[in-house]
């Protein structure tokens, strides 16, 4: 029903991309998106394309899940793709009434499309192949440096990594609950918005209950393995950077140059 | 009068990495009045089984026949069916939500566009069945002990007046106590109230006692349907299954191995006692 809400989802697989370290991926997506955005000619977007096309081909995550990330953006991609297409000015090429077409509305128009869709898809690629945990944990290290700032970064990435724990188990609980209400006759299809609105309350009170109960359970058995924050706090495995990592970095740096060169050059 | 199982398949996350066959081809029919027990480890497609039944999961394959008419057809009311097939879910008393007890049990004849009084009524009637005190009532479900809450959410689906009860593990979590109470109850549905019961437990002590006929799940398919003491026999293929017969069973099977002559086909502690007893010499079966 509606397990098929793709928030962060993780797709099991056993890829060199699985396998390396989250601060790598964090990293890698980032200095991607960058170069998104830094990319203003079609030869980079060829590299762009290429390196994204590595990336999906080697992370072994099939074709379908990566597009699936897109659909939530459809909308939005078609608006800003469409605005640049026939508001923007230059040389016209087509026109009827307002609305024209002109060599730099498609250009922009094109380059906005693509930025928008590797933008999604490239960070599609990072959740699908790094667990909510590993992320919290790529974080947590990355942004170390805020403690010395008083920023309590181990417990964010803590409250971070137990909410999206929490959320395929909120799924779940849902609909179970939909599906019991249901069974007692209820109808959350048919009616007028509020009425629809008002058939909500047997499904919201109860997940309301059962989510305070399972946070204070979660509470009391972190308590009772001696939990007490970040500080002092040893990690059973460590992230450490592999030799895998390295040349991830060797890859991203030689993309990376390509794309500013590219750019410099035409 | 009857609800029938035609070849039932069921295939979740069809099409996905996560693709998974939890019902495999299932059939069987079960009559008005009777008392069925749905047995199964955890992941054999009990719980998936039960939600065909009322319609909340539709088949991938195969079809369900209540009272003869395909609930798959065209214009099916499958509200009305859920109020004629009442399931009862696990730890139903997660379901509560009303400020009382008492509205809480009229939401299921509520939503069948019954007139206040009806509601009421068979509010109040539930309520009995299930032994609840009355002086209860106004108090909030989350006020209540565990034991009386499941008996609360249990009162929501019979304040319908269902046909048929199904009840996927009733007793989970409860005491020795709530357990027999609940399943007392549920038992009397059945013999004074002509309730047709389909109890699902991976308890068969619990089962053995109060069923008329047991269905055995594994790996999406029914492995054995038959009488308590026709499917006991097939102890040792129970066993390989992750279930295990009552106890009493084992006790049977070791006598007769060891050359005592009692009936194979006992399936409770009482028919034990007096079948003992009986070749003892003492004949006191009536006693116990």
């Amino acid at each position: 029903m509606i397990r098929d809400i793709t928030i962060g989802q993780y797709y099991p697989a056993d890829s060199p991309i699985h396998r390396l370290d989250p601060r790598t991926k964090l990293f890698g997506t980032l200095v991607y998106i960058v170069s998104l955005f830094f990319a203003d000619n079609l030869w980079c977007y060829g590299a762009a394309t290429l390196f994204l096309a590595a990336a999906v081909r080697i992370s072994r995550v099939p074709f379908r899940f990566i597009v699936r990330g897109l659909k939530a953006v459809v909308f939005l991609l078609l608006i800003s793709v469409s605005f640049n297409l026939f508001l923007t000015d230059g040389r016209v090429l087509w026109q009827a009434g307002f609305l024209k077409i002109t060599d730099a509305g498609l250009r922009l128009a094109l380059f906005m499309g693509l930025r928008l869709a590797y933008l999604v898809i490239g960070s599609s690629i990072m959740t699908l192949t790094t667990t909510p945990n590993q992320l919290a944990d790529g974080l947590e290290k990355s942004l170390g440096f805020l403690n010395r700032a008083r920023v309590p970064v181990h417990e964010i990435s803590m409250m971070m990594s137990i909410a999206l724990r929490f959320i395929p188990i909120l799924v779940e609980e849902t609909d179970k609950i939909m599906k019991a209400q249901m069974a007692r006759g209820a109808d959350f299809e048919s009616g007028n918005v509020i009425r629809r609105a008002k058939s909500m309350i047997p499904i919201l009170v109860p997940l309301f209950v059962s989510a305070f109960r399972r946070a204070t359970d979660l509470a009391m058995a972190m308590e009772a393995r001696c939990y007490r924050g970040g500080e002092g706090r040893t990690k059973m495995k460590p992230l450490q950077y592999e030799r895998r990592d390295g040349f991830a970095y060797a890859v991203l740096l030689a993309y990376l140059a390509a794309v500013i060169a590219l750019r410099l050059i035409w | 009068m009857s609800i029938k199982a035609v070849d039932l398949t069921y295939t979740y996350g069809a099409g996905t990495a996560f693709e998974q066959r939890a019902l495999r081809g299932v059939n069987f029919e079960i009559k008005d009045g009777e008392f069925v027990g749905l047995i199964g480890h955890t992941g054999s497609g009990k719980s998936t089984l039960i939600q065909h039944l009322n319609g909340l999961l539709k088949a991938t394959g195969g079809d369900i026949l209540y009272h003869g008419e395909s609930i798959y057809q065209e214009g099916y009311n499958l509200r009305a069916l859920r109020g004629k097939v009442g399931l009862v879910f696990q730890y139903p008393e997660y379901q509560l939500f009303e400020t009382d007890v008492f509205s809480d049990v009229c939401f299921g004849p509520r939503n069948l566009g019954l007139s206040q009084e009806e509601i009421e009524k068979r509010a109040r009637h539930a309520l009995r069945l299930v032994g609840f005190p009355e002086k209860l009532y106004g108090k909030s479900p989350f006020e209540l002990s565990g034991g009386q809450k499941r008996r609360v959410a249990i009162a929501g689906v019979l304040a319908m007046r269902p046909e048929m009860m199904i009840l996927d593990e009733p007793t989970a979590g409860l005491d020795p106590k709530g357990r027999d109470e609940i399943l007392g109850q549920i038992e009397r549905l059945n013999r004074q109230h002509g309730l047709t019961i389909l109890l699902v437990s991976h308890s068969m002590e619990d089962v053995a006692r109060y069923v008329d006929r047991i269905m055995v799940m594994n790996h999406g398919e029914l492995a054995f349907d038959g009488a308590p003491r026709e499917v006991f026999r097939h102890y040792r293929e129970l066993e390989a299954m992750g279930l295990a017969a009552p106890q009493i069973t084992y006790i049977v099977q070791e006598l007769r191995e060891r050359g005592v002559p009692v009936d194979d086909s006992i399936t409770t502690v009482k028919e034990a006692a007096a079948a003992i007893l009986g070749l003892l010499g003492k004949g006191g079966g009536e006693e116990t």
